[in-house]
């Protein structure tokens, strides 16, 4: 008898069942618009120029040594990460209060963090501190925390289907309404799914409360640079919530902005309140790395320290993910220029005033169906789309599918 | 533990902007208090503080050549040179479970090309970023679904001695009953069965047994097939399951079949199983974190089923592993040529090792030391169990400079040519001075 007899069936994860679902078909002009991850005008993955420059170095390099990276990371990686996070003169970094772990990407660094927190946070080993995730997020989200033991996790109001847009009333009557001390993981830009980025101001006011009620602040940073082009207004956000003295974290994730998807390459950035803090809590997160991966893989790390420390590199670096910035922002551009052309019922300005890899199109369940089912258009039920998947030989066919969908089916 | 007070910890207005201070509030993270440090990291941190010019540090992980370095495997290196060249090689997210290529030779390397488990379609495998995080996924696997009709917390048996992070790991799954089963004996200087079968015969049923399939870690003292085959029918018969450590594989003997013995004599005896691999050392990849998890189940039905709950599992730990690592060895493994030649450069590893053993054994017969150091010799691989106590490995650290693991093992390819014999040396006054 088989101990894992009993073990049913997990539910397949969506964007990969899509992206199966899109391999499976053979129609001519099917278009995938569900995977996140970049592609270019010929719908190819990019390999970023500086990155195989880079990667050349690190091979012809034979004083690199082979040994296990330090169970925290490769220390000039994390210093060089937490520096493009907050900033070349932040004032927290000459403190000696920030400090980084590298991590297994994004989702890595999210778990590490989470982790921390359950055994740390609000008391010892407290799971029952409310974790806020936005409504829509990232569907990970909630597997990462509710895996590293959160009992209560919770959505807050983000995305208002209505009006396209944030729904920032509803958002900041959730932080005022909180339990103190809850945590709320906040998407510093280019928000997953929705492309739907709060306001400067907005950002002030979600701060305020934050403050006043003791909410503590996770912010999930996967597009930086890749959102508007600039690495500096990308990060506003968490540089604003830093100088307003937050302790706080940042999951940065380095899988976009350099296209290492496959290395994992990713940095947890702590803003502590003082130097002394800051070392009790590596020295604890040390001790769940050392149960998860015990020592992180170099070859992403020693990519993305070489190009962020080196400041011709860096430069070059900055040209590539602007390159990448500026085809999304194209694309947008045009879909939404076609869709007015073709008199599609219904505003589309959303399409140029969200940002970053994702849309939320507004398009319903019935009429996804139809996108996929009668146009082979993949996308995700929820009406997200990635805008790398648009080129300029598929959107014409795309925009008209849009429009067909929304004019067709209720 | 001492408080630092900053120099200009008093906070005044006009520097509260700037600093971005929280301005009087506590810390959130004032109850954090500091770890302590593993073993381990506290024994490097004392070697690294002494200055003593003769200092050796013998309780390190990785391979050390004789010039004191870890090194690239030359067939590595060009392998690497050619994959950055490779411009179809792509950027994209690989699937949770790693790569084909890759998991495809890692199981066979375990199990053998022709294992009737393969053949039938009940083997799982999965690549992990590095051997910690395969048994991480195992002791998950183990958590989750152990017993269906409760969430099954143990027990775990780890031997007695053990890698000391093991524990941690199963615990770190929601896994809190680690017990240990008797190992290695300091008398016999290796494995007392009668104690380890007495000690599994009294534990309940199903539980979960830990063992090293080669190269024991810490000690170096494996199990000969006769001491398998023992084991394992009372395993079955006690209905435990058992959980194969295989790290430093091709290691002891040079030979990869060889090592993986004992993983493909309990999946012949139809066992279902869990066996954390790791690719590091026999690849000289540890910076890659090269790591497999292997599950032979009993029927392929549960596939497919065990497969999801795996991708689910690592989906909100490290979501996909890390590519770079597994592509290399899966260049090498998928071609014979290059096989020939990454096995002649482990023999020379495997070699030197040896030398090392007949060379550290025939120095502390010369000095006279006490006690017998045949063990030396008849146990193979990275490590060795001098069988020094605590104290005389105090000694050792602290008069001679000379740096074991606090159980008396150490990494016998951090010995070589110019430190032989003052380590010999050291040894031989740390059995012979009273203390």
């Amino acid at each position: 008898m088989s101990i894992f007899g009993e073990v049913p069936q997990a539910p397949p994860v969506a964007v990969f069942k899509l992206s199966a679902d899109f391999r499976e078909d053979s129609h001519p002009q099917k278009v995938n618009l569900g995977v996140g991850a970049y592609r270019t005008d010929e719908c190819l993955p990019w390999v970023l120029p500086v990155v195989k420059k880079v990667e050349k170095l690190i091979v012809e390099d034979s004083s690199l040594n082979h040994e296990y990276l330090p169970i925290l990371g490769l220390p000039e990686f994390r210093s060089a990460s937490s520096k493009v996070a907050l900033g070349d003169d932040c004032a927290a970094i000459k403190d000696n209060r920030v400090g980084g772990v590298q991590a297994l990407g994004g989702t890595g660094a999210l778990r590490i963090g989470a982790e921390f927190l359950r055994r740390w946070y609000n008391g010892v080993n407290n799971t029952a501190t409310p974790v806020y995730v936005s409504a829509p997020t990232w569907e990970n989200h909630n597997s990462v925390f509710a895996d590293a033991g959160f009992k209560d996790i919770r959505p807050y109001h983000y995305w208002d289907a209505a009006n396209r847009g944030l729904d920032l009333a509803g958002l900041l009557d959730d932080l005022e309404k909180a339990p103190e001390h809850s945590i709320f993981v906040l998407h510093a830009c280019a928000h997953n799914p929705t492309g739907t980025d709060p306001t400067q101001e907005e950002w002030k006011k979600i701060a305020e409360i934050m403050k006043r009620r003791n909410l503590f602040v996770f912010f999930d940073s996967a597009y930086q640079g890749f959102a508007s082009g600039s690495l500096d207004k990308d990060a506003w956000a968490i540089r604003y919530f830093v100088s307003e003295g937050f302790e706080l974290f940042v999951a940065q994730s380095f899988s976009k902005n350099f296209g290492l998807y496959n290395e994992r390459v990713g940095n947890l950035t702590i803003v502590a309140q003082d130097g002394e803090n800051l070392t009790r809590i590596l020295s604890q997160m040390e001790k769940i790395v050392r149960t998860t991966w015990s020592n992180p893989p170099s070859q992403g790390a020693r990519i993305v320290s070489k190009t962020l420390n080196c400041p011709e590199l860096f430069a070059e670096w900055k040209g590539n993910v602007k390159t990448m910035a500026d085809r999304v922002l194209l694309m947008r551009d045009q879909l939404k220029a076609k869709l007015q052309a073709l008199n599609t019922p219904g505003t589309w300005e959303h399409i140029t005033q969200q940002i970053g890899m994702f849309s939320f199109t507004g398009l319903n369940p019935k009429q996804v169906e139809f996108m996929i089912k009668e146009r082979h258009v993949f996308l995700m039920a929820s009406g997200r789309i990635n805008m790398c998947g648009l080129t300029s030989s598929n959107i014409d066919y795309v925009a008209q599918s849009i429009h067909d969908a929304v004019t067709k089916v209720q | 533990m001492k408080k630092m007070k900053r120099p200009d910890s008093k906070l005044n207005e006009t520097e509260v902007k700037q600093n971005g201070d929280a301005g009087g509030h506590l810390s959130v993270f004032t109850n954090v208090h500091t770890a302590a440090g593993s073993p381990e990291k506290i024994l490097l941190s004392a070697f690294k503080k002494d200055t003593n010019p003769g200092k050796a540090y013998l309780a390190g992980r990785e391979y050390y050549s004789e010039d004191g370095k870890t090194f690239e495997l030359r067939l590595v290196r060009r392998i690497k040179q050619q994959l950055s060249a490779d411009p179809t090689t792509r950027p994209e997210y690989p699937s949770p479970l790693g790569l084909t290529e890759f998991t495809r030779r890692a199981t066979e390397v375990a199990l053998g090309k022709s294992s009737r488990a393969i053949v039938e379609e009940r083997v799982l495998g999965v690549q992990t970023p590095g051997f910690t995080a395969a048994v991480r996924l195992g002791a998950e696997l183990l958590r989750n679904w152990y017993d269906h009709c409760a969430a099954w917390c143990g027990p775990v048996y780890l031997s007695s001695p053990c890698d000391d992070s093991l524990a941690g790991i199963f615990q770190a799954a929601g896994i809190q009953d680690i017990r240990e089963y008797y190992y290695w004996d300091d008398q016999q200087r290796g494995v007392c069965l009668d104690k380890l079968l007495e000690d599994l015969e009294k534990a309940p049923e199903r539980s979960v047994v830990v063992l090293s399939a080669s190269a024991h870690y810490p000690t170096g003292a494996d199990l000969s097939h006769n001491q398998w085959a023992v084991i394992t029918e009372l395993i079955m018969r006690r209905r435990h399951f058992p959980f194969l450590l295989l790290p430093p594989q091709a290691l002891c003997y040079g030979n990869v079949e060889r090592e993986a013995w004992p993983v493909q004599y309990c999946a012949s005896q139809g066992m279902e199983l869990l066996c954390a691999q790791s690719f590091s050392h026999c690849f000289g990849l540890y910076g890659e974190a090269v790591g497999h998890l292997l599950c032979v189940l009993k029927q392929n039905s549960l596939l497919l089923s065990v497969q999801s709950q795996a991708a689910t599992i690592v989906k909100s730990l490290w979501a996909q592993p890390s590519a770079g690592g597994a592509n290399i060895v899966a260049t090498v493994l998928s071609n014979p040529a290059h096989v020939v030649e990454w096995k002649e450069e482990v023999k020379h590893i495997v070699e030197r090792c040896m030398l090392i053993r007949e060379l550290l054994r025939e120095r502390l017969r010369l000095l006279g030391a006490p006690g017998c150091w045949n063990h030396l010799t008849q146990q193979s691989g990275l490590y060795c169990n001098t069988g020094l106590s605590e104290d005389q490995v105090e000694f050792l650290s602290q008069r001679r400079h000379v740096y074991l693991l606090p159980s008396g093992c150490l990494n016998v390819s951090a010995i070589n040519g110019r430190n032989l014999d003052y380590i010999a040396e050291s040894i031989h006054r740390a059995l012979t001075t009273s203390l």
